[in-house]
């Protein structure tokens, strides 16, 4: 039972990493049907700001947490309008392979800056170097860091999709896209918009990665993409608390497999799951049947 | 016409590529393949930094029979794939008469079947798989060589010592099962261990990349052990340690020479690298009195403490120089001759032949550490 609920534990700090990427995933495809692979590459880079606010400028883990997001905000605005903006009107195949082309992008160029050795976060001072025990059960302060960053987080932006007025345009554009722009939305730029505020989620859990496993290097944005992206898919992709739930789900499965079957099945079941998803229930979790607009 | 144009282009331009490349008299070419990016790239960066001395060494005391040495670096990004290529291309384009690495022993595999095809010999300083040098049936891979010992040496040693000094009964293994050599090092720690009348009470496996292993770690925490092996690389193994010493982990920790890069220190972080034993090539402990030169002359070169891959990539380098120096031809034939040949060469980390099977026989070291930092080594012979 205790090692169970320790499991629990663990499963729940990977998933809220897992939950955070998804949510930039699932916002992306709500607003314009497109699976953005260059997503991963946004986490990596917000692991490596927060690694160079962290061992050049000295500051903590809070100030860095935000310069990372409000420069991957920034990056995730500016690729959307270099990448994707001038292919609005191309066919979806089209920007999706733009989407890997930026990915494969982000990967090798921040290779080429800084090189693919992996790099370690520099020792945590203080408080998040401590651990708590409930019984026989750890928890370290870094996984209640990452798991209330992910909760307020995730609040805040329930916040702004419901109650504010650019949150109304997006659910707006993405119900439908022409009619929202009859109606005087400025669909460029609240697509932008869904794009900072992804890239911003993104950003945030890379350098919460940084700090709870250490490590970083050019291309982990790879897998941890990818099973967001299943994440997404469980939950309903579009739908935002589908990706939380599912991000939650993946991380909870993948240690449950490695803790109670075989660690090398691991990642082969979470994407064993998203075939089940496709061939039972193509909508996800929460998803409703809906009929291709023609 | 215009084909007839393009087919002389082509030709003129294929002889004026062979006539740039044409080794020239009066230097010896030997390439450099080395996993200077990627993975595991402080394997490869620490080694060509030892070869580098021991080249610059020799040609400062005038080259080997007057000709100097001129080394060909390429970077084979920890890719077995990238390896076969960049020894394709050392063989054919640049004309070595030898190669030096890649590190590990997968790469190292991938470069073999090229030099024997082409018949140029390949060392590796740190390729300790027991299949590198030998096939799987027992054949020897003809011009593959070394300057370390083997894993099944490695795994021994260790599964002796952690039953003799550590009085362990009951291990757990955590693998790497990406990689030949921590498949192959989990396979003989446990045969021998369990000679020794120890038992192991778990496997687990992982694979390169993965970060979270508090999953199979909470796993084996609820288990009875009294020592955890860890066959692997650095920078799994650094992760593994952090997590585990995180989550309560006391027991000692054991693994091989892929724990020898200052990187474990941090990623585990020093606090957690407590009762920490590896199997290792060398020692800085050591005072030997040409152990004790080389790492005061490495200091002054790199203003640093040298590693187990310093010291075999300076090994390396003085190995195979000393073998094109015996030779009796500036070729591959010869040279493979001369390496085979060799008898009580006396390196940094230790003195070794060659035996039959293309393996040296030398010495292993056991180092403790203790806070991050190396505290004791103990010297085990063949």
């Amino acid at each position: 039972m205790e090692q169970f609920l320790q499991q629990i534990v663990n499963g729940i700090s990977l998933g809220s990493i897992y939950a955070l990427i998804a949510l930039g995933y699932t916002m992306v495809y709500g607003i314009i049907k497109l699976i953005n692979f260059a997503h991963g590459d946004i986490y990596m880079l917000g692991a490596y700001i927060g690694y160079f606010c962290m061992t050049h400028f000295h500051l903590g883990v809070i100030p860095s947490l935000l310069i990372a997001m409000a420069i991957c905000t920034l990056l995730g605005v500016i690729i959307e309008r270099i990448a994707y903006k001038p292919l609005r009107n191309a066919t979806r195949i089209a920007v999706l392979i733009t989407a890997i082309g930026v990915s494969l992008f982000l990967e090798y160029g921040t290779m080429f800056f800084v090189t693919a050795n992996v790099r370690s976060y520099p020792p945590l001072k203080g408080i998040l170097t401590q651990s708590f025990k409930l019984g026989n059960i750890v928890i370290t302060a870094q996984q209640i860091l990452i798991v209330c960053i992910t909760v307020i987080l995730m609040v805040f932006l329930q916040f702004i999709v419901k109650y504010t007025r650019i949150g109304k345009a997006m659910r707006a554009v993405s119900l439908d896209r022409d009619a929202a722009e009859l109606m005087g939305i400025n669909v460029d730029n609240t697509i932008s918009f869904t794009f900072a505020l992804g890239s911003a989620l993104a950003g945030a859990a890379g350098i919460l990665v940084g700090i709870y496993y250490n490590s970083i290097n050019p291309l982990m944005g790879i897998l941890p993409g990818l099973k967001a992206f299943v994440a997404a898919v469980f939950g309903g992709i579009g739908i935002i608390p589908g990706a939380m739930i599912g991000g939650y789900f993946i991380g909870t499965v993948e240690v449950m497999v490695a803790g109670y079957g075989n660690s090398m099945f691991k990642d082969a079941v979470v994407f064993a799951i998203l075939i089940l998803i496709l061939i039972v229930k193509p909508s996800g979790l929460l998803g409703k049947e809906t009929k291709e607009k023609v | 016409m215009k084909r007839l144009f393009v087919l002389c282009t082509c030709i003129l331009l294929a002889v004026t590529l062979t006539a740039c490349s044409k080794a020239n008299e009066n230097e010896i070419r030997i390439g450099i393949n080395y996993e200077l990016s990627g993975d595991v790239a402080t394997y490869g960066q620490s080694s060509v930094e030892g070869i580098e001395m021991a080249i610059e060494e020799i040609n400062k005391a005038g080259g080997i029979n007057g000709k100097k040495i001129v080394p060909i670096k390429y970077d084979n990004k920890s890719e077995p794939a990238e390896a076969t290529t960049l020894a394709n291309k050392l063989i054919t384009q640049d004309k070595v008469v030898a190669i030096l690495g890649p590190a590990t022993s997968g790469s190292f595999k991938a470069e073999i079947p090229v030099a024997n095809a082409k018949k140029v010999p390949v060392a590796s300083g740190s390729a300790t798989a027991d299949d590198v040098t030998v096939t799987s049936d027992g054949k020897v891979q003809e011009y593959a060589f070394r300057v370390c010992f083997n894993d099944s040496f490695q795994g021994t040693v260790m599964a002796n010592f952690a039953s003799e000094n550590l009085s362990a009964k009951k291990a757990v293994i955590i693998m790497d099962s990406s990689s030949d050599y921590g498949k192959g090092l989990a396979k003989n720690f446990k045969e021998n261990f369990v000679k020794a009348g120890g038992t192991i009470v778990a496997e687990e496996a992982y694979v390169a990349k993965d970060t979270d292993f508090n999953a199979i770690l909470t796993k084996i925490k609820g288990l009875d052990f009294d020592v955890i092996y860890i066959p692997g690389y650095y920078n799994e193994a650094g992760l593994i340690i952090k997590q585990a010493r995180a989550l309560g982990i006391t027991a000692p920790i054991l693994g091989a020479d892929g724990f020898d890069s200052p990187v474990l220190v941090d990623l585990a972080g020093a606090e957690a690298l407590n009762d920490v034993y590896f199997t290792n090539h060398y020692s800085s402990l050591d005072k030997d009195p040409a152990v004790v030169k080389f790492i005061e002359d490495f200091k002054a070169k790199y203003n640093k403490e040298p590693d187990a891959f310093n010291a075999l990539g300076y090994d390396l380098a003085k190995f195979v120089c000393d073998a094109i120096s015996r030779a009796e031809k500036l070729n591959g034939e010869s040279i493979k001759k001369a390496l085979e040949e060799t008898k009580n060469f006396v390196g940094v980390t230790g003195t070794l032949s060659v035996d039959e099977f293309h393996n040296p026989v030398k010495s292993i070291v056991v180092i403790g550490l203790q806070n991050g930092k190396q505290v004791s080594s103990i010297k085990i012979n063949p």
